[in-house]
């Protein structure tokens, strides 16, 4: 019965209850199992205090999108202390399934080099069947792809030398990029040469941990954390500028997670680390604007729900806002229900799409040309469950600039 | 005039009092309990809800020890459900004297409380949030132990062996006849209807104001009462209950009670015309804060939900009217024997941890009184919600909300954990009570208004203080009564709750509670327009009007 209260954050003290965060939750909404965050994050935080025996099954509903860490008015930390107590509970053993989507960089790199086998037999019926039958992993949502060519591979074999621009940063690719679709990578790339700027990799990088700690896999996302900015640390120290990510997951996680959930000190570096369209906004801001040609297109843009917890949504509208020939329809600010590994499982497939639906409805009735987002798994998501192409802020500029993948 | 004919009249719902009327329900005794307010709102309802391991008398008072001890073990399984056992610890800090603990540890021994002796890693392993400079601790068997559920379960225990509780009705005078007390006169505080009950037999419990009780008669009972101040911590900050290892002194107790933590007491003399006026003073609440940071460092840090205050029932003995002769033990005058007055008797004194041991004491004199021979069976027999449960919780109810109800109701919760949408809806979520709780505290426990529903549920009583969820229950309240073709004022009843919770959070009117408080206060007044009620216009958020019927200060 007894709790160690000294491993326990007291931010939940700060709650007054006015119960905005519940109204935002996108789970609470259409899943009347989930009490929603306040009763699950502060109040819930009060009863475990009191005893294990008060700890409820339903926090596993819980999809860590934070929009309720974005409605909170008292800088309560909703989604972490969740995610937290979730961990702590040790009552969510993570199972096989669990292990294999969360370990994003070690599946890559089983799956990279027998891709085409990979991504043939992820898409065949009876394939699905079983691992729905066997690892609970839904048979409806298409699984992601993986690469032939890792970017890592690429980047070092074919990407044009980077050593000859004077300005240098450092690239977090993350797993995504890696592993299953290398063409934000390689399109970065461009776009930052376009502007003189030479792009570097990190000696090695891991996961940046977001999918390790919704899966409860709390021990491997702080030592993912300690190595990273290890890395980081030992890029800034060198000729790098800055590290940018564009995953706005990653991104939230490699700056604001490290110190505030897993308990890694990386404060003295937050301020070098930055999701792509920040840096790209400052430096069109300094004038460091390559030309661009138009590439009119209708666009609906969604906005991830990391890249709202982050504040940083108005930087890539900036972005696209100066694309000649862009037709920017902006989505209602919605979850589109993948978060992350939670649409893949089968107990969540039905909630993961009844979240998404109104984003789904809407992409209908714009019709664009193509979806954009910032995130990888909204991408997954959205190309899964509608007929829309989905790209990434940058693959747009990229084809403004001329120099797409 | 409405007469009511009974065996005993027992004046005072307090926990005494309540175990009284179980008492002598349980030895077949017909019997009436008559509070001028509610149950538990006096003394029993403004304390630590320690459960004593008797350690802290242990070195001053080693009668009160081995009686705490006694009770202790006696409640842990008559009450297991208004019961923790959280054991305790005594700290001893750098500047306390190292030497009393050992002296604590042999007159632990004597009075036959188990210590275990611990190194200061020991201890903050068990305790991680206990002052890290402590030099040792010793673990004791104390608890938590709660005065509200403790006094409702006696008087339900009673009700069901037939006895009758009249709440909210005032004694006004004794009915003397031929030199014998032989009933009571009261006033339906409701109703204003004046209500006479005839008794063989009148017990006093009415603790502090028993004196005036006393007065009915022209007997003289001094009374010496102290106040003590005690602050509500917004979360559980300490699993363990904290004492300081030295003898007894201000602000030197933290328990963790329920979902919240306990810092107290302060001991200040007031006169005995004050007793219905008293106020926690702006020193006393520093001095708790610095004196219970002292025990746990993260106090000092945490949201202050409530200052209140109760006054200890100290009585002079043997008619010392000077103070000097001032007991802490308990009090039991058969005023037949002591003031030729028969059909009177008058319980003082004592605490809430003896409230059985003085009820069994009470009794055996009322059961001499009236001839009989029946024997008190109250120190082994289960109270309603401490047997274990023979149903299970209904899948659809969610962990939390099925553990606190049993928490709180033990295996009664049974009767109100139903699977329907409407009963199981959370109306109370910083103290997850559903519906069906409150229906149940309304229909079985007596409950006739949301303040009375606080003290049987715990309504109202977390960080919010009745912001959520004073509307929803309100609108219960009224639906329950109905049905029981009962009516009630509900804006003025939603009214006197919240003025009854600002006047806990007035005096720790800082940060967190604060913002708290502003936001409450805009929700009601502004966006779900209480102030164009009627009730709400006439009180103005101000500590001086603030004039619920109960005059004491706050509540627990």
């Amino acid at each position: 019965m007894s709790v160690n209260l000294a491993l326990l954050d007291t931010t939940f003290d700060m709650c007054i209850k006015c119960t905005v965060c519940t109204t935002k939750c996108p789970v609470a909404e259409i899943q009347p199992d989930y009490p929603g965050p306040k009763q699950s994050g502060p109040d819930g935080e009060r009863w475990r205090m009191k005893g294990e025996d008060f700890y409820d099954e339903a926090l596993k509903y819980c999809t860590n999108c934070k929009r309720c860490e974005v409605a909170c008015p008292s800088g309560v930390e909703i989604g972490s202390i969740i995610q937290k107590a979730k961990a702590r509970s040790g009552r969510h053993k993570p199972k096989i399934r669990d292990y294999i989507l969360s370990h994003t960089d070690l599946m890559g790199k089983v799956a990279t080099p027998v891709a085409p086998i990979v991504n043939m037999v992820t898409k065949i019926k009876p394939v699905r069947v079983l691992m729905d039958k066997i690892l609970d992993i839904d048979g409806r949502p298409s699984l992601p792809t993986y690469s032939w060519q890792t970017f890592r591979q690429w980047f070092k074999k074919e990407a044009p030398d980077q050593s000859v621009f004077k300005r240098q940063i450092t690239f977090y690719h993350g797993c995504y990029i890696n592993s299953n679709d290398t063409t934000v990578g390689k399109d970065l790339v461009s776009v930052l040469n376009a502007m003189n700027i030479g792009v570097q990799l990190l000696k090695k990088e891991k996961c940046c941990g977001v999918p390790l700690i919704a899966n409860g896999f709390m021990d491997k996302a702080q030592s993912n954390a300690k190595l990273n900015t290890e890395q980081f640390r030992e890029a800034l120290e060198g000729d790098s500028e800055c590290v940018i990510s564009t995953s706005s997951s990653c991104s939230m996680t490699i700056r604001d997670e490290y110190h505030s959930l897993l308990e890694v000190d990386n404060r003295e570096l937050v301020n070098r680390i930055f999701f792509f369209n920040t840096f790209l906004v400052k430096e069109f801001e300094k004038g460091n604007l390559p030309d661009m040609k138009p590439v009119n297109i209708k666009i609906a843009y969604h906005s991830p729900c990391h890249l709202i917890r982050v504040g940083g949504v108005v930087f890539t509208l900036e972005i696209l806002r100066r694309i000649p020939g862009v037709e920017l329809h902006m989505l209602d600010q919605r979850c589109c229900g993948q978060a992350g590994t939670y649409g893949f499982k089968k107990e969540n497939y039905d909630t993961s799409q009844a979240i998404g639906a109104p984003i789904f409805d809407q992409i209908d009735s714009i019709n664009p040309d193509y979806v954009v987002t910032d995130c990888e798994a909204c991408k997954m998501q959205v190309e899964s469950s509608t007929n829309y192409k989905v790209l990434h802020p940058l693959s747009v500029l990229a084809r403004a600039l001329g120099v797409s993948k | 005039m409405k007469t009511i004919e009974t065996d005993v009249v027992v004046i005072g719902g307090g926990a005494t009092g309540a175990g009284i009327l179980r008492d002598c329900a349980l030895r077949g005794i017909k019997a009436i309990l008559v509070e001028r307010d509610d149950i538990a709102n006096g003394t029993t309802g403004r304390n630590h809800g320690l459960l004593h391991s008797g350690a802290r008398y242990a070195v001053t008072d080693s009668h009160s020890a081995k009686e705490c001890i006694k009770e202790n073990r006696i409640l842990k399984n008559i009450a297991s459900h208004c019961v923790e056992k959280t054991d305790g610890l005594f700290l001893t800090l750098p500047e306390d004297d190292y030497s009393f603990q050992q002296t604590f540890i042999q007159a632990c021994a004597e009075a036959g409380i188990e210590t275990e002796n611990l190194t200061r890693n020991q201890a903050l392993k068990l305790e991680p949030n206990a002052n890290p400079e402590m030099l040792g601790a010793v673990r004791v068997p104390d608890g938590t132990l709660d005065p509200f559920r403790l006094t409702s379960a006696n008087i339900l225990d009673a009700v069901e062996h037939g006895a009758k509780l009249m709440n909210y009705t005032r004694v006004t005078s004794l009915v003397i006849e031929q030199g014998e007390v032989r009933g009571v006169n009261c006033l339906d505080m409701k109703t204003g209807q004046p209500v006479t009950l005839r008794s063989r037999q009148v017990v006093n419990a009415a603790g502090i104001w028993g004196q005036q009780i006393a007065e009915y008669a022209d007997l003289s009972i001094k009374m010496f009462p102290a106040k003590g101040s005690l602050l509500i911590m917004d979360y559980r900050i300490n699993s363990m209950v904290l004492n300081r290892c030295r003898k007894p002194a201000d602000a030197d107790i933290l328990v963790p009670g329920d979902t919240i933590s306990l810092i107290g007491t302060t001991s200040r003399k007031v006169p005995y015309e004050d007793i219905d006026n008293i106020k926690v003073d702006s020193d006393e609440i520093d001095i708790l804060i610095r004196e219970g940071e002292k025990l746990a460092p993260i106090l000092g840090q945490s949201r202050v939900l409530r200052a209140y205050c109760g006054v200890r029932p100290l009585i002079s003995v043997d008619g010392d009217e000077s103070g000097r002769n001032i007991s802490r033990g308990i009090v039991i005058r058969n005023h037949a024997e002591t003031d030729s007055l028969p059909g009177l008797v008058t319980v003082a004194g004592g605490k809430l941890m003896t409230y059985r041991l003085m009820a069994e004491m009470t009794t055996d004199v009322v059961s001499k009184n009236l001839e009989l021979k029946t024997c008190c069976t109250t120190a082994e027999t289960k109270l309603p919600g401490a047997s274990p449960s023979k149903k299970t919780a209904a899948t659809s109810i969610s962990v939390p909300i099925n553990a606190s109800a049993r928490y709180r109701h033990g295996e009664r919760a049974d009767q109100f954990l139903k699977d329907d949408a409407l009963s199981k809806a959370v109306i109370c979520e910083c103290e997850m009570i559903t519906r069906g709780e409150i229906e149940y505290a309304i229909e079985q426990l007596n409950a006739h208004s949301l303040v009375d529903l606080r003290r049987r549920t715990r309504l109202g009583m977390g960080p919010c203080q009745g912001e959520v969820c004073a509307c929803r229950a309100a609108d219960v309240l009224q639906t329950t009564l109905k049905k029981q073709g009962r009516e009630t004022n509900i804006a003025e009843d939603l009214n006197e709750f919240l003025q009854s919770r600002w006047k806990g959070v007035l005096p720790v009117l800082w940060g967190d509670a604060l913002r708290e408080a502003d936001f409450t206060y805009w929700t009601y007044q502004g966006l779900l327009g209480a102030s164009s009620l009627e009730a709400f216009s006439r009180t103005k958020i101000n500590p001086d009007t603030v004039s619920p019927k109960i005059s004491l200060e706050t509540e627990v």
